[in-house]
């Protein structure tokens, strides 16, 4: 369909849209085993979705516009201090965090692309939160929340991010390339959609180590999240690892965050089909849309997808629909998103609604969830403390992890290996 | 005890490169010609690049030295086992299933490997033995399948990736670039790829442009990389082991003109070593640097030179990134002239980087510029003459070494 047909595309409508299921403390069985079942109750019906273009669902658990009756907003919070509390406190790091690297940007402490999360808490704390040690996070160029989440210390992001010799990735990667191996993060990538096939790899890795090398777990197979971003949907590596993953029935979660742009290109401007959760069925697995500024139903949803990966049923294609905050990057001038969209999204504030969520259904008070908050602020002061006073990678590193067998830099003219060259060590050899 | 048969390529009747048997005599083994046992049972060979020269005169036998891996007790007796004769794609699929019986790790993906057993062959039966997730026939999506190996490469497995064609990986440019040369640097050295990528390249019997291809050449600046390129059935047995052993992201490239190459090749388990050049004929007068197909045209232009009363030094350089200086080196410190002849692009090719790097350390020994013999700058034309005279064609080979010993 050409870019300029006749076809006027309306602005998106943001109707609540009544959920099959009432009760947010209910297990909804939503993930049938059949997609087209699944389809019929993802939040909206299929059909209604089908007569009216629709392109947000607002959350009916944290939302301030109670349309529905008070019963079935049901005084049982779904879920518990605990629970709520490290939610809380993982979304209030992940935004203090960014939050800190924008002062340190502008005051020159780190330097190149960064791209700031500010806004998405409630997507990467919605789904990693429920991960283990053991499961896989990919992400893309905006990834220090999804490394803060799946538990990377602060100190080493902060570092990686300052380009010190202390970072996660020893000052080599830096802001997009977020990578640990203590706590199975596979990267920070640059180029939109290549981190998807590496994640398609470990799911497929998960269950090669299920199947072949018969190491198998009690809770399952290890489950893979892939992050990415709306314009990524329209990538080569997206559609082909929706096919591959569901063919083989791989163990990975493929988690849109649809922020509505792609820097300045709007979704709606890009994508012939805007409803991505509708490309999941097309390639034979669930697709979900969910609110991406609710972090309850993101969870819910996530715990759905996830129980059914480890249980080997494959993929799900999860559009969680979210905003960033801030502009693409820092160096975004963000001139063309109207002021109006940007209000609405602020209004929908994962943090402030869990707040309310948690004070309203008193698991926690005011005076609590400010000491958490205190508490996160000493961690990222902390954290710049640290990045500030850890020294600047060597001379000597240069050279170190281009190969993982450095014999890979070959045989010199005096018949040793490079490697085994002095000067190698100290970085000035000739490679 | 091996001997290499050089058998017809292809039973295309008009064929520039004649199916040509070259018999040898006995092979004199150098007893020191075999590094420490590395790995259990197999010897890690690393060639000695010198062979005493008393034996052979200009007019001798062309003397192919291998470093062939043997027990040091039985090095001089004649006692050792025949080996056995096979083709060089069969060569490939020993190597391939011995490592994969060795290490369960080790697993296949790409386009028809499984069922199909591979579009020339080299994984013939591993599906049936190994299982349909082990030779993993994966749908048509050269960029994703190769990230699905570099992600499954990252989380404990050993993939070996095939390019049906080694032109189709073209489409897996961005995960070969980025995550298999990147990924372990930019990852401050926690995630390691030992992954292989290999298939068949190469001007092929008038395959037409597309199918043509030499992507040495394109992925030879990426950093973090190995490229090796096998030509003999012994070779690439032992070059594939000892990539998929390698903790290095390597690039195996295969010629779709070599597969049905006969040799006899040991018995015995033998990896050879990555970064090593293979001396192929010693000899005095130029040193000739050359790999893949192009070897042959280059030893078919040597014995036309042997008979004009030249004795070319051909190295097999099989190391593409890196190169192996010593061997090399040591070559030009004695000949003082050298010829590249190779089947890249004139622009941007392996020769070019080749002769730079001779330049930057051996300017001194030599005595001519630099001969780097390529193909032509062209798409590969359809047409049997038109893509004859893209590459290079053993009497250029002959005038090209006349000219630089004149």
């Amino acid at each position: 369909m050409a870019a300029f047909s006749a076809v006027k595309i309306p602005p998106p409508q943001f109707t609540t849209v009544r959920s099959s299921s009432q009760r947010p403390g209910s297990s909804p069985a939503h993930f049938a085993h059949s997609p087209s079942a699944f389809n019929s109750i993802s939040f909206g019906s299929a059909k209604s979705v089908r007569s009216r273009p629709l392109f947000a669902v607002s959350s009916d658990v944290v939302s301030s516009d109670k349309t529905k009756p008070a019963s079935s907003s049901a005084s049982n919070p779904a879920v518990t201090r605990e629970v709520a509390l490290e939610l809380y406190e993982d979304m209030v790091l992940g935004r203090a965090f960014e939050d800190m690297c924008a002062q340190m940007y502008y005051r020159g402490k780190m330097f190149g692309f960064v791209h700031l999360y500010n806004g998405q808490e409630a997507v990467s704390t919605g789904f990693i939160k429920l991960l283990n040690q053991s499961d896989k996070v990919v992400s893309t160029y905006r990834d220090h929340v999804h490394a803060l989440s799946k538990g990377v210390p602060s100190r080493e992001v902060m570092a990686e991010l300052f380009g010190k010799a202390t970072g996660c990735c020893r000052g080599q990667g830096g802001s997009m390339h977020m990578f640990s191996a203590a706590h199975n993060v596979l990267g920070g990538f640059a180029f939109i959609g290549e981190g998807i096939p590496v994640a398609t790899g470990a799911a497929f890795s998960a269950k090669y180590h299920h199947e072949v090398l018969k190491q198998s777990k009690p809770e399952g197979l290890d489950v893979t999240l892939a992050f990415f971003g709306d314009g990524t949907c329209n990538n080569g590596q997206f559609f082909e690892c929706l096919n591959m993953a569901q063919l083989w029935k791989l163990p990975i979660i493929f988690v849109v965050e649809n922020n509505l742009w792609a820097i300045g290109m709007s979704h709606l401007r890009a994508t012939s089909d805007p409803e991505i959760w509708k490309k999941g069925p097309a390639f034979g697995m669930p697709g979900v849309h969910v609110d991406g500024m609710d972090v309850l139903k993101v969870r819910e949803v996530a715990q759905e997808a996830i129980a059914r990966a480890r249980r080997g049923e494959g993929p799900t294609l999860v559009e969680c629909e979210t905003y960033r905050f801030r502009g693409h990057s820092l160096a975004d001038p963000d001139e063309l998103r109207k002021p109006d969209e940007k209000a609405h999204y602020a209004a929908r504030d994962p943090i402030i609604a869990l707040k309310k969520y948690i004070i309203e259904h008193g698991l926690a008070s005011e005076s609590e969830l400010k000491s958490i908050d205190k508490k996160i602020d000493d961690v990222v002061e902390d954290a710049v403390e640290f990045a500030d006073s850890s020294p600047l990678p060597p001379r000597t590193q240069l050279l170190e992890n281009v190969f993982a067998d450095p014999k890979g830099f070959g045989i010199g003219p005096d018949g040793k290996y490079r490697c085994e060259d002095p000067l190698f060590t100290q970085g000035t050899a000739q490679v | 005890m091996a001997s290499l048969q050089m058998a017809a390529l292809l039973s295309a009747p008009s064929t520039p490169v004649t199916s040509d048997r070259v018999r040898l005599g006995p092979l004199r083994l150098s007893a020191s010609s075999s590094s420490a046992a590395r790995n259990g049972g197999a010897l890690v060979v690393r060639s000695e690049a010198k062979v005493s020269g008393g034996g052979v005169s200009a007019r001798g036998l062309s003397l192919i030295t291998h470093a062939v891996a043997e027990k040091a007790a039985a090095a001089s007796s004649a006692d050792s086992k025949p080996g056995h004769e096979l083709l060089l794609f069969e060569a490939l699929r020993e190597g391939l299933d011995e490592e994969m019986e060795r290490d369960p790790t080790v697993c296949v993906m790409g386009e028809d490997v499984g069922h199909y057993g591979g579009s020339y062959k080299v994984t013939k039966g591993l599906a049936t033995k190994y299982g349909d997730l082990r030779v993993l026939d994966t749908p048509i999506a050269e960029n994703s399948f190769t990230g699905m190996g570099i992600g499954s490469a990252m989380t404990g497995l050993r993939p070996v990736v095939e390019g049906m064609n080694m032109g189709f990986l073209l489409l897996a440019y961005n995960q070969i670039s980025n995550n298999c040369g990147m990924l372990h640097y930019t990852s401050g050295g926690q995630f390691k790829i030992p992954i292989v990528i290999r298939g068949p390249g190469g001007v092929g019997r008038q395959l037409g442009a597309e199918h043509s291809q030499r992507l040495e050449s394109y992925f030879q600046s990426i950093p973090g990389l190995q490229m090796v390129a096998c030509s003999t059935p012994y070779n690439a047995k032992g070059l594939m082991k000892a990539a998929i052993r390698s903790e290095n992201p390597v690039v195996l490239f295969e010629h779709v003109l070599l597969y049905n190459l006969k040799e006899r090749i040991p018995d015995e388990e033998y990896v050879l070593s990555l970064e090593e050049a293979e001396m192929v004929r010693p000899g005095e007068h130029v040193t000739i640097l050359t790999y893949s197909r192009m070897r042959y045209h280059v030893m078919q232009a040597a014995k036309t030179l042997v008979n004009k009363g030249y004795d070319p030094e051909v190295i097999d350089i099989r190391s593409l990134k890196p190169f192996d200086l010593y061997t090399i080196g040591n070559s030009i410190k004695k000949t003082h002239r050298v010829l590249i002849v190779e089947e890249c692009m004139r622009t941007g090719g392996i020769g070019a980087s080749l002769r730079s790097a001779i330049i930057d350390n051996f300017w001194d020994y030599l005595d001519a510029p630099i001969l780097c013999l390529s193909s032509q700058d062209v798409p590969t034309p359809y047409a049997g003459t038109l893509e004859n005279w893209t590459v290079v064609q053993p009497e250029q080979i002959v005038a090209a070494v006349e000219q630089l010993c004149k």
